[in-house]
């Protein structure tokens, strides 16, 4: 444990929709290069806390953040501006949401965004990044076209890309199969694992099997509480909590 | 159980039988419904055989006036049988053009206020003055711009007089704002927020989402809006009117110069003209509805193409 480096340390998290608390005093550390899964019921806070990862969740009207996340020992909330720890730490969603645009414009929306002009340079990140969400050789020859034209399952690792070519250092996953077939989905797997020896990644995921497939940490969360956090090997064999285990073993939720 | 069954036969035997009174009934509500929709395909058909048959009287037969002479010419004088529309054709155009420059961006930007910006308060005041300036009748605007407009250009202008192409397109780019505005805004709201999402999670700020993300999803229904402010613009008769300056000959060269565009000419003469001048009259509306069928086909070209996405 003690050669690992925490990317987020997150330090008593309170997060309140108007008079509702949805998180309820997370403390957390995630490990760099590592998949960090989180699971749970629906309604148990676990994709409001992706949010807060990135800041998402200051667009949602009546939010407050009680607490730390310090990304690298430096405070999200406080001491980083949201463009660029959103740069940092990309998301990838439910839904997959590619722009309608051409695929190519997609992926290179981020770099555009971030002031690159030089056609060489799109040309190359948008490969690289398409290379890297392993969907190249199904779209190189139709960069052209609408991203919106080709199955949910592309789309999805287009979107992947479309995040990797600003370069993150962390990237968050909202359920991001929930939409797609079995074959899609293993897809995206195998890419997350890939992905893991640059990247830091969170996942939520509604998938229990998927946590156990690909995650290194799962995190059990329930009415906004994290009740057990740990080794996924260890969640899934040798739950600590009952609840845990009552979960794991599908008694509910 | 088997009673149930047997129940339930019977009811749907009594279902089955045919119902007269209701079938009747269907086929006249039917009906009505059909002779509503007639009215307005009826209308437009007769509208269009009367203009078309009073517009292209004037050049055929024996005694005909040249059609080319009348597209062409830049002098409209009926007591010297000289009928040109060509200035005015330059001066709807030039009006149209001028009106949508200038009111599109504006109309495009308040829409963008209104659905990504602006705090509820706000769009409570904004929202319904865009509503009331779409109810003002035309003639309003006319005198509006005859009262104020009209003066200011008077002020400024190298011409002795204010009415002017300039006090057209002031007037117009008002006029054609709450088209703009309204349906750009439905257009904008209806662009998933997903979008939105999708770029604030790339490290793009608000105005980078604004304009690179939503705006170009919205591309279809802003266009729409763009081509029916142009109708707008084009048909406009009232209000530009009393502010052209309507003179009866030469292009205009500047913003300052009177014009005459295709509506007032008709509006101004119909009410005394008679024999050739009025089928003149009526081929000045052919040239308007040439327009309008141009800007219209490009909306439903628009439209479908927004659909098949």
């Amino acid at each position: 444990m003690s050669n690992e480096v925490s990317k987020f340390s997150v330090q008593e998290l309170d997060l309140y929709y108007s008079n509702f608390q949805a998180l309820k005093k997370i403390n957390m550390e995630i490990q760099e290069k590592e998949i960090t899964a989180f699971i749970g019921p629906s309604g148990c806070g676990k994709s409001t806390f992706l949010k807060t990862i990135n800041r998402m969740n200051d667009l949602v009207e009546g939010v407050k953040v009680d607490g730390k996340i310090y990304l690298d020992g430096v405070d999200i909330y406080k001491d980083i501006d949201v463009i660029k720890l959103r740069s940092r730490v990309g998301m990838v969603f439910q839904q997959p949401n590619p722009f309608p645009m051409s695929i190519y414009d997609n992926v290179a929306y981020g770099p555009r965004i971030h002031g690159i002009k030089k056609k060489s340079v799109l040309d190359e990140i948008v490969e690289k990044s398409l290379r890297q969400a392993a969907i190249w050789d199904e779209v190189k020859d139709k960069l052209k076209k609408s991203a919106r034209a080709v199955s949910g399952g592309q789309q999805q690792r287009i979107c992947i890309a479309r995040t990797l070519a600003v370069e993150p250092e962390v990237i968050l996953m909202d359920e991001p199969t929930s939409a797609l077939d079995p074959i899609s989905t293993l897809k995206i797997e195998d890419l997350a694992v890939e992905l893991k020896e640059q990247y830091t990644i969170i996942i939520v995921t509604h998938n229990m099997q998927q946590a156990s497939r690909i995650s290194d940490k799962t995190a059990f969360f329930l009415t906004g509480e994290v009740i057990e956090y740990g080794k996924t090997e260890q969640i899934f064999n040798t739950p600590k909590n009952k609840k845990t285990e009552d979960y794991i073993t599908g008694r509910f939720g | 159980m088997t009673n149930n069954i047997k129940e339930e036969n019977n009811n749907s035997s009594i279902m089955m039988k045919p119902n007269k009174t209701r079938d009747i009934i269907e086929k006249i509500v039917e009906t009505i419904f059909f002779l509503c929709a007639m009215v307005s395909v009826v209308s437009v058909i007769a509208i269009i055989v009367f203009v078309f048959y009073k517009g292209v009287a004037p050049f055929v037969g024996n005694n005909a006036y040249s059609f080319f002479d009348f597209i062409s010419g830049v002098k409209w004088d009926p007591n010297h049988n000289e009928y040109g529309v060509f200035y005015m054709i330059v001066a709807s155009i030039l009006a149209t053009i001028g009106a949508i420059i200038i009111g599109v961006p504006i109309g495009l930007l308040t829409a963008v206020f209104i659905a990504e910006i602006a705090p509820k308060s706000l769009v409570n005041i904004v929202k319904p003055g865009v509503e009331l300036l779409a109810g003002i009748p035309s003639v309003i605007y006319g005198a509006f711009g005859l009262g104020v407009i009209v003066p200011l250009i008077n002020k400024i202008s190298p011409e002795p007089q204010g009415q002017s192409l300039l006090a057209v397109i002031c007037v117009l780019t008002i006029m054609i704002l709450p088209t703009i505005i309204s349906l750009s805004e439905a257009t904008l709201k209806a662009v998933p927020n997903s979008y939105r999402e999708a770029s604030l999670g790339l490290g793009a700020s608000k105005t980078q989402t604004i304009f690179r993300a939503v705006i170009p999803a919205a591309k279809s229904g802003i266009l729409s809006a763009t081509v029916l402010g142009i109708g707008r613009a084009i048909g406009e008769t009232m209000a530009v009117m009393m502010i052209a300056g309507n003179p009866i000959g030469g292009i205009p060269m500047s913003i300052w110069d009177k014009v005459r565009p295709l509506t007032t000419n008709i509006a101004m003469e119909m009410s005394y003209a008679s024999g050739r001048h009025q089928e003149m009259l009526f081929a000045t509306g052919v040239i308007l509805f040439a327009f309008i069928m141009i800007v219209n086909i490009t909306l439903i070209k628009i439209t479908s193409k927004a659909g098949e996405k």
